[in-house]
């Protein structure tokens, strides 16, 4: 097994350590739906996954009132799961949503003992600091907006593991900084573009001046958010040389390497799919993060 | 519910569509699930092209009222690497293979269909002349004489059977007619229907291929009638497919005299889908499953 120092051993994975996901659709209860900000988040309980690894997502649709009205949402949507919680041989996840469409609306609408359409855990997972680079031993966390739900549950796993984990959040204004909730960690900077808590500005502002520290040496950037932060990371990392993980977003259909419809470009030429590559990337491999319909 | 496709046995009536379950990246998201309770009863492969292709640019999807229009651009690792890397691995499924081929010319077709035909571990092949994605596929299967030209071409190549998978985005019946009478063993249909989406943002056409092709249950209710006309035209088996989501669809391609039934779009939303429609399809006609 990967022995990863904290992380319970599980099912059956893939020899890049990820969960594997059981095979088909199921249901999951809803136990919770509360607001943050302008963002919700809701819990559904998993009777049948493995606990996931932090980066992993999950497709999701609720069991009614999808492909309602003017047929859509159709397909399943796609979320990393921001935390997770073994309860017996059952799972709780956590998800965090913004509804900004028929998809995410139904989902923020949730109500608590509702079904929901599962599957999953997929992908491939952020990796340990020491897998990414050896001898690396420390960790940065990059969030922006909506986008730091997964960094919530690999703070989480870091910890646990004894890596020490500093942790970069941005958020545009008050309403869109809701996931903060999903951190009860001390070792926070935070950045707002409006200037309502932390550091005015960027979150990648703080990056620079942090990779700029010797303490950068040795340390992983792990990265997700909005497509323009990810690409102003996987610069600022490569100028800086240090090794970055981005969890991306693309429009996928399926999530398990059926629809091709995720491709991301690579540095190499040509395209990976995200659902099976992906979402976790290293920056290294990309051609760009600035994918097209990413963040759609 | 076994049934037989041109002399080849199947578990039950229900296969995949191509291009919409890709078996080798299933197993890296599922493991040995996958095979343990395989979704179809014969596996048929995303389209294989005689050299390389990386696909479109994204965007590649945009999903519309009850469907999903997508412009893929039939990515794929080329006949070579087809052959050495893919086959060996889809060979280990537990159900017969079937791959799909396209080319752009009759050069490329008898290359394809000589070097996939030859391979122990293929059943049958499909030749994809309707992909409506990339402008050459469009081409043969919009005409009859291109059609039976192209069987002409091909037949003599191989005793395995030759599926002819039909366009919608022309009159399936003439072309059904010229297949039948080049040679093939069975129909398939119906490939996407072309169509289009614009960028919310007021920015053009969205997807990065301009145009793409829809499916899903969107498409139902014309794959059936085309399904229908096809099955009383020809005398050799028909596959019908567009929109399938449940047993109920299943069983209405069947009553419009399709042998076999595809799932596609549906697999996107539950991967196990194929293996809840065969036995939904099972529980219909009241007979036990052997899937």
């Amino acid at each position: 097994m990967s022995g990863k120092p904290g992380i319970a051993e599980q099912g059956p994975t893939l020899d890049d350590g990820r969960p594997l996901a059981p095979f088909g659709r199921r249901a999951c209860r809803v136990t919770r739906n509360i607001a943050s900000g302008g963002y919700r988040i809701f819990s559904a309980v998993d009777p049948e996954g493995p606990d996931p690894a932090a980066g992993q997502f999950y497709m999701l649709a609720a069991e009614s009132g999808w492909a309602a009205e003017d047929g859509r949402p159709y397909l399943a949507r796609a979320f990393s799961v921001a935390d997770s919680d073994p309860e017996g041989d059952r799972v709780r996840l956590d998800f965090l949503v913004q509804g900004v469409g028929p998809g995410t609306g139904r989902l923020c609408s949730l109500q608590e003992g509702e079904r929901l359409w599962v599957h999953g855990p997929l992908g491939r997972p952020f990796g340990v600091p020491r897998e990414a680079v050896p001898g690396a031993h420390g960790a940065i966390l990059v969030g922006g907006g909506i986008g730091i739900a997964p960094l919530a549950l690999w703070r989480r796993r870091l910890a646990a593991a004894g890596v020490p984990t500093r942790v970069l959040l941005g958020f545009r204004d008050r309403e869109r900084s809701g996931g903060l909730d999903l951190f009860r960690c001390s070792e926070l900077k935070v950045a707002s573009e409006d200037g309502h808590q932390g550091h005015r500005g960027y979150v990648t502002e703080l990056l620079e001046v942090m990779l700029r520290g010797d303490d950068a040496d040795g340390a992983v950037v792990y990265a997700c958010g909005p497509p323009a932060m990810l690409e102003a990371v996987r610069l600022l990392c490569a100028e800086r040389g240090v090794a970055c993980e981005l969890a991306m977003e693309a429009p996928m259909a399926c999530g398990f390497g059926a629809c091709f419809g995720c491709a991301v470009p690579l540095a190499e030429g040509g395209y990976m799919r995200l659902c099976v590559d992906g979402p976790v990337v290293r920056g290294a491999d990309l051609a760009t993060a600035l994918v097209p319909g990413g963040g759609h | 519910m076994a049934t037989d496709l041109c002399g080849i046995e199947l578990a039950h009536p229900v296969v995949n569509g191509s291009g919409t379950f890709d078996a080798i990246a299933a197993q890296r998201a599922f493991g040995d699930a996958l095979l343990e309770r395989f979704p179809f009863s014969a596996f048929v492969s995303k389209t294989i092209t005689p050299e390389p292709r990386s696909g479109n640019p994204p965007p590649r999807l945009w999903e519309t009222p009850s469907g999903l229009i997508n412009s893929i651009g039939l990515p794929n690792k080329g006949l070579d690497g087809f052959l050495a890397e893919d086959l060996p691995r889809l060979g280990e499924l537990p159900v017969p293979l079937v791959v799909s081929v396209m080319g752009t010319s009759h050069d490329q077709f008898r290359r394809l269909v000589s070097g996939v035909a030859e391979r122990e571990e293929v059943a049958a092949l499909e030749l994809n002349v309707s992909c409506p994605n990339v402008e050459s596929g469009t081409i043969v299967g919009e005409s009859p004489d291109e059609t039976r030209s192209l069987l002409d071409a091909v037949r003599p190549l191989t005793d395995k059977p030759l599926i002819v998978k039909l366009t919608p985005n022309a009159p399936p019946v003439p072309v059904a007619i010229a297949a039948e009478s080049g040679g093939a063993d069975a129909i398939s249909l119906i490939n996407t229907l072309r169509a289009t989406a614009m960028d919310p943002g007021g920015a053009g056409p969205w997807l990065g291929g301009g145009s793409g092709g829809l499916s899903g249950p969107a498409v139902r209710a014309i794959a059936l009638l085309q399904v229908s006309e096809v099955a009383a035209a020809v005398s050799i088996a028909v596959v019908g497919m567009g929109g399938v989501a449940s047993g109920g669809d299943a069983a209405d391609l069947l009553e419009a005299g399709a042998a076999v039934v595809a799932v596609g779009t549906e697999s996107f939303r539950d991967p196990a889908a194929g293996r809840r429609i065969a036995s939904e399809l099972s529980a219909r006609f009241g007979l036990s499953s052997s899937g």
